[in-house]
């Protein structure tokens, strides 16, 4: 097992590597391919009111004038060892991980990156409950009344639910709970945990229900089918001949067994979850990694892109990882390696 | 409902399930009936398709109440199981009466030790704790001859042999010490070698315990071994019952001589060719009429016309306890038997 | 459903008085197929780096030869290897060690391209009939597979040619267009045949071909196979664990354990007289369809205990010596080599140091020098 988990951090390490540089690569390569020099690149930092030295003088800070690996390479150092900024006023020192600094605000990444997770992963955690009671126990009851009215009704809503976009779902929820009816919070009206519970929990509401229907849809048709298959085996049928009540056949022996790979759904799904679910964030106006994301990508602030590309990359990493380890725990027949 | 006087410990009369699909009713079970002592074997013999498994079902009271139709009686020491509550007949189960089945490897939970499973088995039915069970568990286990049984109890499934797989799925019917034991092809995943020390076992266990067994099976040879008495099942339906001994040495039906005539036999000099039935099993959706069996005997031609038309009753046959089902005389019967069939098995 | 259900009832140009089944046929020098030192294992790795650290002996040095015409039947239990030399044979998997000689030429480590020729003469069939056919395919399709693979010329067509095969084995010809879930168990095996013979091979390797079925669907394909011997001149190798039926089908058979051919001979010699005490358990435990018989059989029953080692690390010298009843201490140096033991003549061949002789007695219920 310990060799087993060596060899996939490795990897892992290994993978974080190669997304960051081809990351770079694409934003690298992307402008310049359009046409752009690196002084047209400086003056969408600078301004238009910037003179030529400015603009080169910004060029050459941001480093616009090396070549790629150079940067990259740069850009590598400061994640694992830290590196020093040189502003002309003075020397800024950033620790590491340093993930640069904003070409846009200036600010270091990094903090603006520990600022945003707090947000993502209570959107996270908060639908991920939701949508594991909701999808799991609809899935249950819809296999053991396979082909019911219960059932079809079911798996007709969840069909509905994932087909539905969540930016339609939230704005159409959004109009009527928030705005008309006044139950909910209105969009980017975030409070910390730490601050305010009941506001946080007030808050986050109505983007909990809406991404917890799209993903409990999922679920529900996952536990329906994998119940169905697992009420089907022979050890179901022995469960029953050793005089078990149905109640715990179904629940120790074939929702215990069918809930594996829907373990390892629920760990992938988590993990992409935490690199921001942008649309979500985006919808509601809420402060986490997906709305950071998407300003990144549109202000073409290589830095920040650069962050939480990376961010995200990390924890869909540590996630495959763990919900492998976690599918060696739950079912012993699995030997890993 | 009424009671035979001197009732059998197990006793079932007239027993049909029937399964309701789209494709239209399946009958399984079309009306079986036979008794079985305590300390006495039973072997249902049947091919694929043949009603026996679904028997087995029947009697534990497994099967799915919502598109399953069952009537008839089962009476188990005096007590009835077809029309009892499912709570009444869920406490029996496992207890006074229980069941292995085929392959152990999907048989039991993969997920569980093999410990926790016959943990669960016993605490379903006595308000005792884990260390009592288990000492419990690792007792039986060790009675089926596994060795090590403290060690073992925490293992998987999947890391015992075939052989001790099977094993430990006995103990895990046998540790409520129930009076009915029921096999569903005990044998036929295993290796020869394994199977004799499974069915010596099993021999013994009964002895020990007691118990009424009932070894269904499609194995003659294993019939043989452990069989006092044999059931012949087709298309749902008993054809032949009698002792083991009549069955192989004096069978009336011609469907069990087809399952002799089917069989290579090591005992005897090798034959040409084999015996076997022409055509294929009958759909239990579409039964053939008359006789289920009719289409594939070879015989039917002299019942004139009777075998397509009319169902044929069981009736006594030559042996002691001997029951046929079929149209053809007694007399006749044994003559086929004795002069076509028998001397074709036994040609060189 | 098939209308043909008397398989007596065969196919025009049969003798009509058929060779019997267990003859044997006419010496010959050549072998069809030698297997000399034939090993595959199959390694095991660990650590960080994949080291190899062992290897699972699934076949660990086996010599045999097939005759023209003749049956060989393969028994054994789990894991002793001969559904592996099943595939070897075939060329299904490549040997770590030893040559596979089919019709004078060594076919072990040919590429694909150089074997895909003389798979026309040697083909295999399948143990399970619910997998072993493409159920996406018609039987049509899965039939006339290997005439369009290996490009054969046929008279009329590729259908005439694959309707032909279908009547051949039993089947309705009618039925080309249906797919697999529209037969029963028995006649899926029946089109696995079809497929087996459209090429016309020479020699079939069957792998379990009968145990999936009913006992009179066993029957009815044992005999096809018989008949299709005789009029094609079909060379078989039987893989089996129904020792039943195996000596039914057979001329010589050969008994495999943990990777190693135990002993070999021809089929009435080893089912009366056996010589290695592993044949000996095997043949009593097989139980014996006659009632008056049980209690004797019971007595005479071998009971092997514990379990099989396992192929990774198999017991030194003699690999069935953990079991043996017989064993002293030369079993554990040495190896027994697979020679003719006593007077045996040269058909017979024991791999044992201490050899089963008439009337010897057998160590009854609780052999000694078993692992308890």
């Amino acid at each position: 097992m310990i060799t087993y988990v060596i060899r996939r951090l490795l990897a892992a390490v290994v993978l974080l590597f190669v997304i960051s540089a081809a990351t770079f690569a694409i934003f690298y390569l992307i402008p310049r391919l359009a046409g752009s020099s690196p002084e047209t690149l400086a003056t969408r930092y600078v301004g238009r009111a910037a003179t030529p030295e400015t603009v080169n003088l910004i060029a050459h800070r941001l480093g616009f004038y090396d070549p790629v690996w150079l940067q990259y390479g740069r850009w590598i150092k400061g994640v694992l060892v830290g590196a020093e900024y040189d502003y002309g006023a003075g020397v800024e020192h950033c620790p590491a991980p340093c993930f640069g600094y904003s070409f846009i605000t200036r600010q270091p990444v990094w903090p603006d990156l520990l600022e945003r997770l707090p947000v993502t992963l209570s959107l996270a955690l908060g639908a991920a409950v939701l949508w594991l009671f909701f999808g799991l126990t609809t899935g249950v009851i819809s296999a053991l009344r396979r082909g019911s009215m219960l059932d079809r009704a079911a798996m007709g809503v969840s069909l509905a639910g994932v087909s539905l976009p969540i930016f339609f779902t939230g704005m159409i929820a959004l109009t009527i709970f928030s705005y008309r009816l006044q139950w909910t919070a209105p969009g980017g009206t975030y409070t910390p945990f730490t601050e305010n519970p009941a506001a946080w929990f007030y808050a986050l509401l109505l983007p909990w229900l809406v991404l917890a229907l799209q993903f409990s849809a999922q679920y529900a048709r996952l536990t329906r089918a994998g119940m169905l298959e697992t009420m089907g085996e022979d050890y179901i049928r022995t469960a029953r001949a050793k005089g078990l009540r149905e109640r715990d056949v179904t629940v120790k022996h074939g929702l215990r067994a069918a809930l594996t790979p829907i373990l390892t759904i629920f760990g992938l799904d988590f993990g992409l979850l935490l690199g921001g679910a942008v649309i979500t964030e985006s919808v509601f106006s809420l402060p986490g990694l997906g709305k950071y994301a998407v300003d990144a990508i549109t202000t073409n602030d290589l830095p920040k892109v650069l962050g939480v590309t990376l961010m995200a990359a990390f924890f869909v990493v540590v996630a495959n990882l763990v919900v492998d380890l976690l599918y060696a725990v739950v079912d012993p027949r699995v030997r890993l390696g | 409902m009424t009671q035979s006087v001197t009732q059998p410990f197990l006793e079932v009369k007239d027993l049909k399930v029937h399964f309701n699909t789209d494709d239209g009713v399946v009958r399984s079970v079309d009306g079986l009936t036979f008794g079985l002592e305590r300390g006495r074997t039973l072997g249902i013999v049947g091919e694929s398709g043949s009603g026996k498994s679904v028997t087995s079902l029947g009697i534990m009271g497994i099967y799915n109440k919502r598109n399953a139709d069952v009537t008839g009686e089962i009476w188990l020491d005096g007590q009835e199981l077809v029309n009892a509550s499912p709570e009444s007949v869920r406490k029996l189960r496992g207890n006074k009466l229980a069941m292995i089945f085929q392959d152990p490897l999907s048989a039991m939970h993969p997920y569980y030790s093999v410990g926790k499973q016959i943990i669960e088995a016993y605490q379903v039915h006595h308000n005792v704790s884990n260390q009592v069970a288990r000492k419990h568990a690792v007792d039986m286990l060790g009675r089926v001859g596994i060795p090590q049984p403290e060690r073992r109890v925490d293992d998987y499934p999947h890391q015992f042999s075939g052989g001790m797989r099977q094993r430990a799925m006995i103990a895990m019917a046998l540790v409520n010490d129930p009076q009915l034991l029921i096999a569903d092809e005990p044998t036929t995943a295993l290796d020869v070698t394994v199977q004799a020390q499974i069915l010596d076992l099993m021999h013994t266990l009964q002895e020990e315990f007691n118990s009424a067994l009932i070894v269904i099976t499609h194995d003659l040879g294993v019939v043989a071994e452990l069989a006092d008495d044999v059931l012949v099942m087709y298309g749902g339906r008993c054809v032949e019952f009698g002792s083991a001994t009549t069955i192989f040495d004096r069978p009336e039906h011609p469907y069990t001589w087809g399952l002799l005539g089917s069989m290579p036999r090591m005992d005897r000099p090798n034959l040409e060719r084999l015996v076997p039935i022409p055509g294929l099993p009958p759909s239990l959706i579409n039964l053939p009429t008359g006789c289920h069996f009719h289409p594939r005997c070879a015989y039917e031609p002299r019942t004139g016309g009777l075998g397509s038309t009319v169902t044929p009753e069981l009736t006594r046959a030559g042996g002691t306890n001997h029951l046929v089902r079929c149209h053809l005389p007694t007399e006749e019967r044994q003559r086929i038997w004795a002069q076509e069939v028998k001397p074709k098995l036994e040609a060189s | 459903m098939t209308d043909r259900n008397d398989p007596g009832a065969f196919d025009p140009g049969r003798d009509p008085s058929p060779a019997p089944v267990g003859g044997v046929p006419a010496p010959q020098s050549e072998p069809l197929l030698s297997v000399q030192g034939l090993e595959k294992h199959f390694p095991i790795t660990k650590g960080v780096l994949r080291r190899t650290v062992g290897a699972v002996r699934a076949v660990d040095g086996i010599d045999f030869e097939v005759y023209k015409g003749e049956t060989l039947g393969l028994v054994g239990e789990s894991g002793c290897g001969k559904s592996t030399t099943g595939r070897l044979l075939t060329r299904l998997l490549e040997p770590t060690n030893g040559k596979i000689i089919f019709e004078g030429r060594d076919i072990s480590h040919l590429g694909q391209g150089k074997l895909r020729p003389m798979r026309r003469d040697m083909q295999m069939i399948f143990q399970d009939p619910f997998s072993s056919l493409n159920p996406r395919h018609t039987v049509g399709t899965i039939v006339g597979a290997p005439l369009r693979i290996q490009g054969v010329k046929t008279e009329h067509g590729i259908k005439r040619a694959v309707q032909d095969l279908l009547k051949l084995v039993g089947l309705n010809p009618e039925h080309y267009n249906r797919y697999p879930h529209e037969f029963s168990g028995g006649q899926r095996q029946r089109i696995g045949i079809a497929r087996t013979l459209a090429l016309r091979p020479k020699m079939i390797v069957a792998d379990e071909p009968v145990s999936a079925l009913d006992v009179s669907i066993q029957a009815q394909v044992v005999n096809l196979l018989d008949d299709l011997q005789t009029d094609f001149g079909l060379t078989y190798v039987f893989i089996a664990h129904d020792l039943s039926v195996v000596r039914h089908i057979s001329n010589r058979v050969a008994v495999m354990y943990l990777g190693k051919v135990v002993e070999i001979a021809d089929r009435d010699t080893l089912y009366v007289s056996p010589r290695h005490p592993y044949t000996v358990a095997l043949l009593s435990a097989v139980p014996v369809p006659d009632p008056r018989r049980r209690d004797r059989a019971q007595r005479e029953r071998v009971l092997l205990t514990g379990d099989v080692p396992s192929p990774i690390d198999p017991p030194s010298g003699c690999r069935f010596r953990t079991r043996c009843w017989k064993a002293q201490e030369i079993c554990a140096t040495e190896e027994p080599p697979l020679v003719p033991r006593l007077d045996d003549p040269v058909s017979h061949q024991t791999a044992c140091h201490f050899p089963v002789v008439e009337g010897e007695a057998v160590a009854g219920r609780k052999p000694a020098g078993a692992n308890a």
